[in-house]
């Protein structure tokens, strides 16, 4: 029953990946449509993308740190 | 079995200072392998600058422009007295990733310790450097600009929470991003063994996909640790920025 739980807990913890899975599609479709109409502006573009990505993809990490934490913390 | 059984520090030199424990581990011996390949790359690679770069030149001069061109764009003109400790900081960062993807090998990146330790002494640095540049002034950072005044209530505690988290976060972000990933190769790993042992013969075969997997991933780390350490180094600049122009 105990390790049922604490699957189950360390599943439920990482549904964050919802929300971050839905933010980065969303990061990298803008920038995919600003760069198909402006290929210019890559530059400016593609670090400020890929700043956002490594900010969005930390709360993936720290659910999975938490659901790392109840497995074998 | 135990994918985080990699993370274990194993001191190689035992000693101890007045009751505290100073050994040398696996984490000092990683970071020495990265110091000596530093100063390998930059001191041997610029020791017979040539007009015509030959690779070890050209390597050292790719890192300190790239390095330099960060700080220039997002850090503005005046922080450049400042690039050594960005240079220093990516360096150690991107040295200490790519030297634990070696198979063996210790990644020291994938411990808060060290990540924190790191993020800590850039908030201290930002900050001792926004008081002696601009002295009490330095707190009209906490107001941002065009706010109403009657929002301050709200907005100041608010900038204050987030400047002191800003450790917290730079710090979690390098450590969890590592961690993760080097514990995903693992598992990955793990499945090889639990397809050979549980399914028999087929099993051998069945184990290649993870094999295959793992490649893949493997590459994928590559590109996270170049990544980290570049948004390690561009957070850094970000900071900089903030305590040298205040907004």
């Amino acid at each position: 029953m105990e390790i049922l739980a604490k699957n189950l807990g360390a599943a439920i913890a990482i549904m964050p990946l919802l929300g971050v899975g839905i933010a980065l599609g969303n990061i990298f479709s803008t920038a995919i449509s600003t760069i198909g109409r402006n290929p210019g502006a890559r530059d400016v573009v593609f670090p400020i993308t890929i700043l956002g990505f490594a900010m969005t993809e930390a709360v993936a990490l720290f659910a999975l740190l938490v659901s790392f934490l109840m497995l074998f913390g | 079995m135990d994918p985080i059984h990699q993370f274990q520090i194993n001191p190689i030199v035992p000693f101890s200072l007045g009751g505290l424990d100073v050994s040398f581990t696996n984490s000092s011996l990683a970071m020495a392998v990265v110091f000596v390949l530093a100063w390998y790359i930059m001191v041997v690679g610029t020791r017979r600058a040539a007009i015509v770069p030959n690779r070890m030149q050209s390597l050292a001069e790719m890192l300190y422009e790239f390095v330099s061109s960060l700080v220039q764009e997002n850090a503005g003109r005046k922080a450049r007295p400042y690039f050594p400790l960005v240079f220093s900081i990516f360096i150690f960062v991107l040295f200490g990733n790519l030297v634990g993807l070696v198979p063996g090998m210790f990644t020291y990146t994938s411990h808060i310790i060290v990540t924190f330790a790191l993020g800590m002494m850039v908030i201290i640095f930002v900050t001792v450097l926004g008081i002696t540049l601009h002295g009490v002034h330095f707190f009209s950072l906490f107001m941002p600009p065009g706010a109403p005044i009657w929002l301050a209530p709200v907005v100041v505690p608010i900038e204050i929470i987030s400047y002191f988290i800003r450790p917290i976060s730079l710090g979690v972000r390098l450590f969890a991003n590592m961690m993760a990933g080097h514990t995903m190769l693992k598992v990955f790993a793990g499945f090889v063994i639990l397809m050979a042992s549980g399914m028999g013969k087929i099993g051998y075969l069945a184990g290649i996909a993870p094999i295959v997997i793992n490649i893949a991933l493997t590459g994928f780390e590559i590109m996270v640790a170049i990544l980290q350490a570049y948004v390690f180094s561009i957070l850094t600049c970000l900071y900089i920025h903030d305590a040298v122009e205040l907004h």
